[in-house]
């Protein structure tokens, strides 16, 4: 590569010579060495406001601190950015964001991941001498969009949220009003806070102003643990961390997973993630999951072992495929990881060679979409699918309407169906479905909840969810992310890759595959498209497949 | 050394802000000079540079060396805007020249536009001037009438448009980027620097801003040359400036003295002395935010920007505020701190907080529940605001507050002691001020 050159400046930060590239800010600079520099209004994904003045920084030569958040890297110069001098205004400045906060950390969500808390135990450690009453400010605790509560007096006016909703989702509800120190953080007049991405501005709150309405009172931030994930709702696959609490199982009902927050990731979301993604997870600790196994006979359902129950399926599915006038088709959904998807492949054409493979990527999801984020495709795994060979594209895999044409015909003698509810979806797509499902002599339902399909399922195979369970999702630029295992499977619930290892032994296989990471050391070897891939490639931020490269 | 009468003339002829009799009075000759003879802007530049020419709303910056830093192989719009927004408390200098001279505005801002090739002007004014805005409309409308304005002024084939824009009250709109984001219809918030306005400034374009009084004495450096104007002064303060007097002096005003006077000549001479034969206390030299000065040195100090620097305060804008004996110095610092807090943008954290945080102290002290440590505190609290601040208000704030307690340090001692039973004695309610 010629032509461009690389300008870099030298400078010293902190007494040690660096060089860093042209046009860097002091802050970020610092930051790229392991010196971290406190903030609150700087986020990198926004907009300088300058505001806060904790990012205060001493520059030789020049008088006055200098904001190092704004002010950029200049050759030859020599930084303090922990001085006496600057202490000391960090501390000034700290003391400042405090003189009107209500310290009613004790009732505040934030409490343990709030910026006043952590600065003030590295920044600040005063005695206070404040005798002056605090500001009054108007809302306290109030709704100002589906999703997030307006607390006005914990606002330290960082204006993060306000430069969010202009220069990211670019949809304006937030501004500043007043001035000085009776400034307010609100919506403006007649609007809510409703954009599609409008929770993102709890995330960047440095304080307890604006809280998750979802999260709020449901556990204290301490108790939480974290799992790297890929958010599930689309087909963009944001970064996201799964926050969950095991700690303290009283709490939230009793459900596990406490949160999803976004994780930042250049390629992918930035530090961004939607709502629709954002509350998606509520599925996994509802009570309609599906904890055991499940066998229906016309009059009664009862609770079995998976041995039974797959032991019941193979046997049924071998009489089928033994049958002359019946085939066996597979109802695939680009919401199982990789590794399912390539089990589900082999086994079945390892046992049962000649079964119907049938591909829906429909989800009861409204396919919204948008420049920022959001997909149509409303799957993770769709690309993943098509990779693999499983996706319509691949001349023997059927579309939906096919498998509904020969079901009508009478074809059809078993089907399994992977997590798909098509007779719950809406009218248009779902129209016909229910009828058609009766129709066929063994209806086989792999998933995470009950729904309209396993309910006529006469075997039903639990299924462990997304946070459940470790796996790869490839998203719509062919990038591969792991789903990374936050916390075991309700009761014996199985991972979807084991299902099928386990089908595949009922049916007569042998699989030893003792982890994800195994099958996908396998499917790397066997699928061209991930040629080259394995977990430790991978890694936090996801590896673009060979195969998607165009 | 007497008054001058350059601008100030202007304040003792009858209807002198009708164009007729401005022209009968030499009006607009500079400014047709400049544009139909096509100076160069560099021409126009180094003979305002030669003036010594200050920027006369505060900062004292050299307005030659300002214009010249428009870049010249700029493509597109470049602005002159014209701060009228004068709200300083203590200063109405600009006030004047718009209600009495509205034309010599206008004709130096043609002359600056010309200088920078800036074919619209914006005057910013403060909303509360009304009556000065209305003279300044007319005024716009008559030179427009004359050909004096707009697209061929003096049938020189240059384009000047003067567009006249009333703010709406806010203090912070005075400060020059915030005026610019004021104007573009942004909430009045000062932004950050670099770039400064000259170079990316009113809607990202390179942008000269300038005081009223500045502007108008523009046509005079051209009528007169640069050497004379120069010459009235002294070294490096050259030139005459407007002194607005108020508080307690006996003929409280505007006068027009060459820099370099003595601020007693000013109080004792033209303003008529102190009223009811009182002592002077204190004058804050050039509007709220210059530190105060104690009648001592008041009564040595010339009034020119480098003399008052040498003692620790400020020129500003030229407006005095004269105190005498009676006064209480807690009750005044109040209200200056009160003033600050209300007008704070409330963009940066330790002007939005710092600012009331004082003023609530004060408030305290003022109440008579002041503590011993208050005192400290506030010059602590004022050192922490002092500098750290994205715009000069948090330093007006700031310097008030550490000037009026280290100069006045026994009478807050006092207060802070002895409770409320000096606030009853007050002779000067601190909301006259």
């Amino acid at each position: 590569m010629s032509g461009k050159e690389k300008t870099t400046v030298k400078a010293v930060i902190d007494g040690r010579q660096c060089e860093f590239p042209q046009g860097i800010t002091i802050l970020e600079a610092a930051k790229s060495v392991g010196i971290e520099i406190p903030h609150y209004c700087y986020h990198p994904g926004l907009s300088i406001a300058g505001a806060c003045r904790m990012c205060l920084v001493e520059i030789e030569k020049i008088p006055k601190l200098q904001i190092s958040c704004y002010m950029t890297v200049g050759d030859g110069m020599v930084i303090h950015t922990d001085n006496e001098r600057v202490r000391r205004a960090r501390k000034a400045m700290l003391e400042f964001h405090l003189v009107n906060h209500p310290l009613d950390c004790p009732v505040c969500d934030q409490a343990g991941e709030c910026g006043l808390q952590i600065y003030y135990m590295t920044h600040g450690n005063y005695l206070s001498r404040l005798k002056e009453n605090k500001v009054k400010k108007t809302k306290k605790a109030v709704q100002i969009g589906q999703h997030v509560m307006l607390d006005q007096e914990r606002c330290i006016l960082c204006s993060r949220c306000v430069r969010f909703c202009q220069e990211i989702s670019k949809s304006n509800e937030l501004g500043i009003f007043q001035r000085g120190d009776r400034e307010e953080i609100d919506v403006f007049p007649g609007t809510q806070l409703n954009n599609p991405y409008s929770a993102n501005v709890v995330d960047i709150c440095p304080v307890g102003a604006l809280l998750d309405k979802d999260f709020r009172f449901k556990t204290r931030v301490w108790y939480l643990e974290s799992a790297e994930s890929i958010c599930p709702r689309c087909s963009r696959g944001c970064n996201i961390e799964v926050h969950y609490n095991l700690a303290k199982p009283w709490k939230n009902e009793g459900r596990r997973l406490a949160r999803l927050k976004p994780r930042y990731n250049s390629e992918v979301n930035d530090w961004w993630m939607c709502d629709e993604g954002r509350y998606c997870f509520k599925f996994v600790d509802e009570e309609d999951r599906i904890e055991e196994p499940l066998i229906r006979t016309e009059s009664t359902v009862r609770k079995t072992s998976y041995k039974e129950a797959l032991e019941l399926a193979a046997e049924g599915l071998r009489s089928i495929a033994a049958a002359t006038d019946k085939e066996i088709a597979v109802l695939i959904s680009p919401r199982a990881a990789n590794e399912e998807l390539y089990l589900l492949k082999r086994v079945f054409s390892d046992q049962l060679p000649g079964t119907r493979l049938v591909f829906s990527s429909a989800t009861p999801f409204e396919p919204t979409e948008d420049e920022i984020l959001r997909k149509k495709d409303k799957n993770p795994n769709t690309k993943g699918a098509g990779l693999i060979g499983l996706s319509p594209d691949s001349a023997d895999v059927w579309q939906l309407s096919d498998l509904k044409d020969a079901i009508l015909a009478g074809e059809i003698g078993a089907l399994y169906v992977c997590y798909h509810d098509i007779p719950g979806l809406p009218e248009e797509l779902s129209a016909g479905w229910a009828g058609a499902v009766e129709r066929i002599g063994l209806v086989i339902y792999q998933g995470t909840n009950h729904c309209a399909t396993s309910e006529k399922a006469q075997i039903v195979l639990p299924a462990a969810a997304f946070a459940e369970r470790e796996g790869t999702v490839t998203n719509f630029q062919g990038r591969v992310q792991i789903q990374r295992r936050a916390f075991a499977p309700l009761c014996e619930v199985l991972p979807g890759w084991e299902i099928m290892q386990s089908l595949g032994a009922a049916l007569g296989g042998s699989y030893a595959f003792g982890s994800a990471e195994e099958v996908f050391a396998e499917l790397a070897e066997n699928e061209l498209a991930f040629a080259g891939l394995s977990y430790e490639i991978i890694g936090s931020s996801g590896c673009v497949a060979n195969g998607a490269k165009v | 050394m007497p008054q001058v009468k350059l601008i100030s003339r202007f304040f003792e002829i009858e209807n002198s802000h009708q164009l007729s009799v401005y022209e009968q009075n030499g009006g607009y000759s500079a400014a047709r000079r400049v544009a139909t003879e096509h100076w160069a802007p560099e021409k126009i530049i180094d003979t305002v540079k030669a003036s010594s020419l200050r920027g006369l709303g505060g900062a004292g910056f050299p307005t030659g060396v300002k214009w010249g830093f428009v870049p010249r192989d700029h493509e597109g719009p470049r602005y002159l805007v014209v701060n009228a927004d004068e709200s300083e408390p203590g200063t109405f200098k600009d006030r004047h020249v718009m209600l009495n001279a509205p034309h010599l505005l206008l004709e130096g801002a043609i002359i600056a536009a010309l200088s920078i090739d800036a074919k619209d002007v914006y005057i910013y004014i403060r909303g509360e001037y009304w009556e000065a805005f209305r003279v300044l409309e007319r005024a716009i409308e008559e030179a427009g009438q004359a050909g004096y304005l707009g697209q061929n002024v003096f049938g020189s084939g240059h384009t000047v448009k003067v567009h006249l824009h009333r703010g709406a009250g806010a203090y912070i709109c005075g400060e020059e980027t915030a005026l610019l984001s004021s104007l573009e219809g942004f909430k009045g918030w000062p932004k950050l620097k670099p770039p400064f306005p000259a170079l990316k400034g009113l809607f990202s374009m390179p942008t000269i801003i300038n005081n009223v009084e500045t502007l108008s004495y523009v046509p005079i450096v051209i009528e007169k040359g640069p050497e004379y104007f120069a010459s009235l002064g002294i070294e490096r303060n050259g030139g005459a400036r407007l002194f607005g007097v108020s508080g307690h002096v006996n003929r409280p005003g505007v006068y027009e003295l060459t820099l370099g006077s003595p601020m007693r000549e000013l109080i004792y001479e033209h303003a008529g002395g102190i009223r009811q034969g009182r002592q002077l206390k204190a004058v804050i030299p050039g509007g709220s935010s210059c530190p105060v000065l104690t009648a001592g040195e008041a009564d040595k100090v010339n009034l020119d920007f480098d003399s008052l620097a040498g003692i620790g305060s400020m020129l500003g804008s030229g407006g005095l505020i004269v105190m005498d004996e009676t006064t209480d110095m807690v009750n005044v610092l109040c209200r200056i701190c009160k003033f600050y807090s209300f007008e704070s943008c409330g963009q940066c954290t330790p002007c939005r907080e710092g600012t009331g945080w004082m003023t609530r102290i004060m408030e305290r002290i003022v109440s008579g529940r002041g503590r011993s440590r208050d005192l400290d505190d506030l010059l602590e609290i004022a050192g922490m605001i002092f500098g750290n601040t994205i715009c000069p208000l948090g330093d007006a704030a700031a310097l008030p507050v550490t000037s009026f307690i280290n100069k006045f340090r026994d009478e807050f001692e006092a207060r802070v002691s002895n409770g409320s039973v000096a606030a009853a004695s007050s002779p000067l309610n601190a909301e006259e001020l």
